[in-house]
């Protein structure tokens, strides 16, 4: 089991959001988690990196064998943990480039490995770039310095190509794009399915898994996983909507 | 998140060691015998003896300045020794080999060595060790391009008629408080003369370390670039960790003559003092240029040192067409404070100015840029751009703005940004979220604020300085 979630439960400033989460994932899988605004699928992402403030209440979730609730942020993203941010920080004067060296190379001292010189970064930074269609020039802007929601969005993926995480997990990573640019988004992501590394899929519209197929689909609502199923489901959804959720989700609560 | 940004730039003062050499210290205390002895121990001629006894007696009617955004108990001048030599500089060594090898291994601590063969190729260096320079390297070499880099305590024995013509003239002995006292008292500096149409062939750069206690520094510089030529010359400074406050008061004169340019560059380190504010330097310094027709005067400073700096380092725009530019770092922590800026007086036509100042501010630390543009009557069509932009660490901190623009000039154009911005838990999320630790992180965030002053630096000395913050900004994370 690359991911194995059990009964997750976390609050934000003391109102409860999950509320008793379970989520099998193997490698090699990709799962879809869709469902209506204020569901706690970003908090499902923030709680998984640890991000401050989104601590679990209760619940495990091992990761790797490893307690992934023990492991400080950068811990968890070492050991192969990666969120591509639906809105990605701008942080100006630090060089896309410098920014993905520092971080790949630490990620690679972490796992017993050299670090990569600057030539042979700056080859795979190059290719990366090329992948998800950022002009090379991007390398030299300051992270996420004045780019466009699509650019940011492309860049996310463009770390995630650099970092070769075991564990992604994009969140709404298809907000705000346009078709060319999903397309982009997409294909950047099916590259690196390799049948090892394995995906959580954020998403609030069917649209962007037309591009990414998933292998799993569950529907997240008032904190807690209420469906799942294949492909198919999306499809569903799309059609239906979440309305129906609605009544269901006050029935699990009730 | 931000407990792990506080934790991250706690400081370690890595220069903070104490070198055991034995010097001669004069007594604490100050009034005209002990002017009379330190003008008498630079065997001085009279002229200059006069000289600062007219600035101590200016010195004595005026008042200490209140108006910075600084906040320290008042100064007992009286409790400070006004000069400190080591023993060992009294028979004045003639070469390396009789310097005293505690004085090259200080140095050497510092990473500055200073046996030549081993120094940092195209850069020659002042060492001023207290009161006095121990030594001057690549001598030789610069005076076969005609150029003059010596102590100013011996300019004022070889070459009275350079120093007697420039000394003042753009600081005069009057011109406040701290540069009245640094008249009176200065003991020793560096001395840079760039002859008519010459490229200085090395970067000139003065070290300068307080090492005793209870004693005051007080350097004087004095740099004159004739016509045509061009110089680059850095200063580094630090002290030693210790519990008393010491007094650096330094004056810094430029003068840049048509269609010459100096390049000035500080690092400044000197000691800050603890996170609890015990000790630190006080680094209260006169920096000013004068540039005429066609001339350039450039200032870039790196502060991260000091319990206290109060410190402006400006240009007089006087001829046509001269340009002065300000590219400031700032770096407060723990309980320091810093009042820092720069003043450009446009006096010529056409003449331009750039300011682009940065100030972080971590722990308890307040941190004000304090900047001056004048326009005068006859500054026809010139221009100044001022940007000015705070970084906020953590939430006990200040950063403050004081600019003063004043224009008697309607076809001048004075331009104004600032921004204020803090290091944001977004950004630290996101940095450990693809591996890097807090603290990395944090120094990452700082270092990019503060590029666009960096690349100014000489290359040699922007890697020294990125590393500076770098290591100020280390501390333990648990």
């Amino acid at each position: 089991m690359m991911l194995s979630i059990k009964d997750l439960h976390a609050s934000i400033d003391g109102k409860e959001i999950l509320k008793g989460l379970n989520l099998d994932i193997k490698p090699g899988e990709v799962h879809a988690i869709m469902g209506p605004n204020g569901a706690g699928k970003s908090t499902l992402g923030y709680v998984l990196s640890g991000r401050d403030g989104y601590e679990a209440d209760s619940g495990t979730a091992q990761f790797n064998g490893a307690d992934l609730f023990d492991l400080e942020v950068e811990e968890r993203a070492q050991a192969g943990l990666f969120l591509a941010f639906q809105y990605p920080v701008e942080i100006p004067g630090v060089s896309n480039m410098e920014f993905m060296k520092e971080s790949v190379n630490a990620i690679r001292e972490k796992r017993g490995d050299d670090p990569l010189s600057a030539s042979e970064f700056l080859k795979k930074a190059k290719e990366a770039c090329k992948q998800v269609d950022l002009p090379l020039a991007f390398l030299k802007r300051g992270v996420n310095e004045g780019f466009s929601g699509g650019e940011k969005k492309r860049n996310e993926i463009m770390q995630m190509i650099l970092l070769e995480p075991n564990l992604c997990i994009l969140d709404e990573s298809d907000s705000g794009l346009d078709v060319d640019a999903l397309q982009v988004v997409a294909n950047g992501v099916n590259s690196q399915r390799d049948g090892k590394r394995s995906f959580i899929v954020v998403t609030h519209y069917q649209r962007l898994l037309d591009y990414i197929e998933p292998d799993y689909v569950h529907i997240l609502a008032d904190g807690k996983i209420v469906k799942s199923g294949d492909a198919s489901l999306a499809k569903e959804v799309e059609k239906t909507g979440y309305a129906w959720l609605g009544a269901k989700a006050e029935e699990a609560d009730a | 998140m931000s407990e792990q940004i506080e934790q991250a730039i706690a400081r370690k003062y890595d220069a903070g060691f104490v070198s055991e050499v034995e010097s001669d210290t004069f007594a604490v205390g100050l009034d005209e015998s002990v002017i009379r002895r330190i003008s008498a121990m630079k065997n001085e001629p009279e002229w200059m003896l006069e000289w600062r006894l007219k600035a101590y007696r200016s010195w004595l009617k005026m008042d200490e300045p209140d108006w910075a955004h600084v906040d320290y108990p008042k100064i007992d001048f009286q409790s400070i020794s006004y000069y400190s030599a080591p023993k060992s500089m009294k028979d004045k060594p003639k070469s390396l080999d009789e310097v005293d090898p505690e004085l090259l291994r200080t140095y050497e601590k510092l990473g500055i060595p200073l046996h030549e063969q081993e120094m940092l190729a195209g850069v020659a260096v002042d060492a001023v060790f207290d009161s006095v320079s121990v030594v001057t390297t690549f001598r030789a070499k610069l005076e076969e391009a005609g150029v003059i880099f010596c102590p100013i305590s011996e300019a004022i024995q070889k070459y009275p008629d350079l120093v007697k013509k420039y000394l003042g003239t753009v600081v005069p002995q009057r011109d406040n408080y701290f540069a009245a006292l640094n008249s009176a008292v200065f003991t020793d500096g560096s001395f840079v003369y760039i002859p008519k149409g010459t490229r200085c062939p090395m970067e000139l750069s003065t070290y300068f370390r307080i090492n005793e206690l209870n004693t005051g520094q007080f350097e004087r510089t004095l740099i004159v670039a004739e016509e045509g030529s061009y110089v680059s010359y850095l200063e580094g400074c630090t002290a030693p960790q210790r519990d008393e406050n010491q007094l650096h008061a330094a004056v810094v004169e430029l003068v840049a003559m048509d269609d010459s340019e100096i390049k000035y560059s500080t690092v400044q380190n000197w000691y800050p003092g603890d996170e609890n504010g015990k000790g630190g330097i006080y680094n209260f310094v006169t920096k000013r240029g004068l540039a005429e027709t066609n001339a350039k005067i450039s200032w870039t400073q790196v502060e991260t040192g000091s319990a206290i700096t109060w410190k402006y380092p400006s240009c007089i725009l006087k001829g046509d067409n001269s340009v002065g530019e300000f590219y400031s770092v700032a770096l407060t922590r723990g309980r320091q404070q810093a009042d820092t800026g720069t003043k450009m007086i446009h006096m010529g036509k056409n003449t331009r100015s750039t300011i682009i100042s940065k100030g972080i501010s971590a722990g308890h630390s307040s941190n004000a840029y304090r900047g001056l543009v004048r326009m005068g009557p006859n500054a026809d069509g010139a221009r100044n751009f001022t940007e000015c932009d705070s970084l906020l660490i953590g939430d006990k901190c200040g950063a403050h703005t004081f600019p003063y623009i004043e224009s008697r000039n309607p076809s001048a154009i004075v331009e104004h940004e600032a921004t204020t911005s803090k290091v944001s838990d977004d950004q630290l999320f996101l940095c450990r979220q693809r591996g890097l630790d807090p603290e990395k992180a944090v120094s990452m965030i700082v270092n990019g604020f503060c590029k666009e002053v960096f690349k100014e630096l000489p290359m040699e000395f922007a890697v020294e300085a990125g590393k500076l913050l770098e290591i100020s900004l280390e501390g333990s994370v648990g």
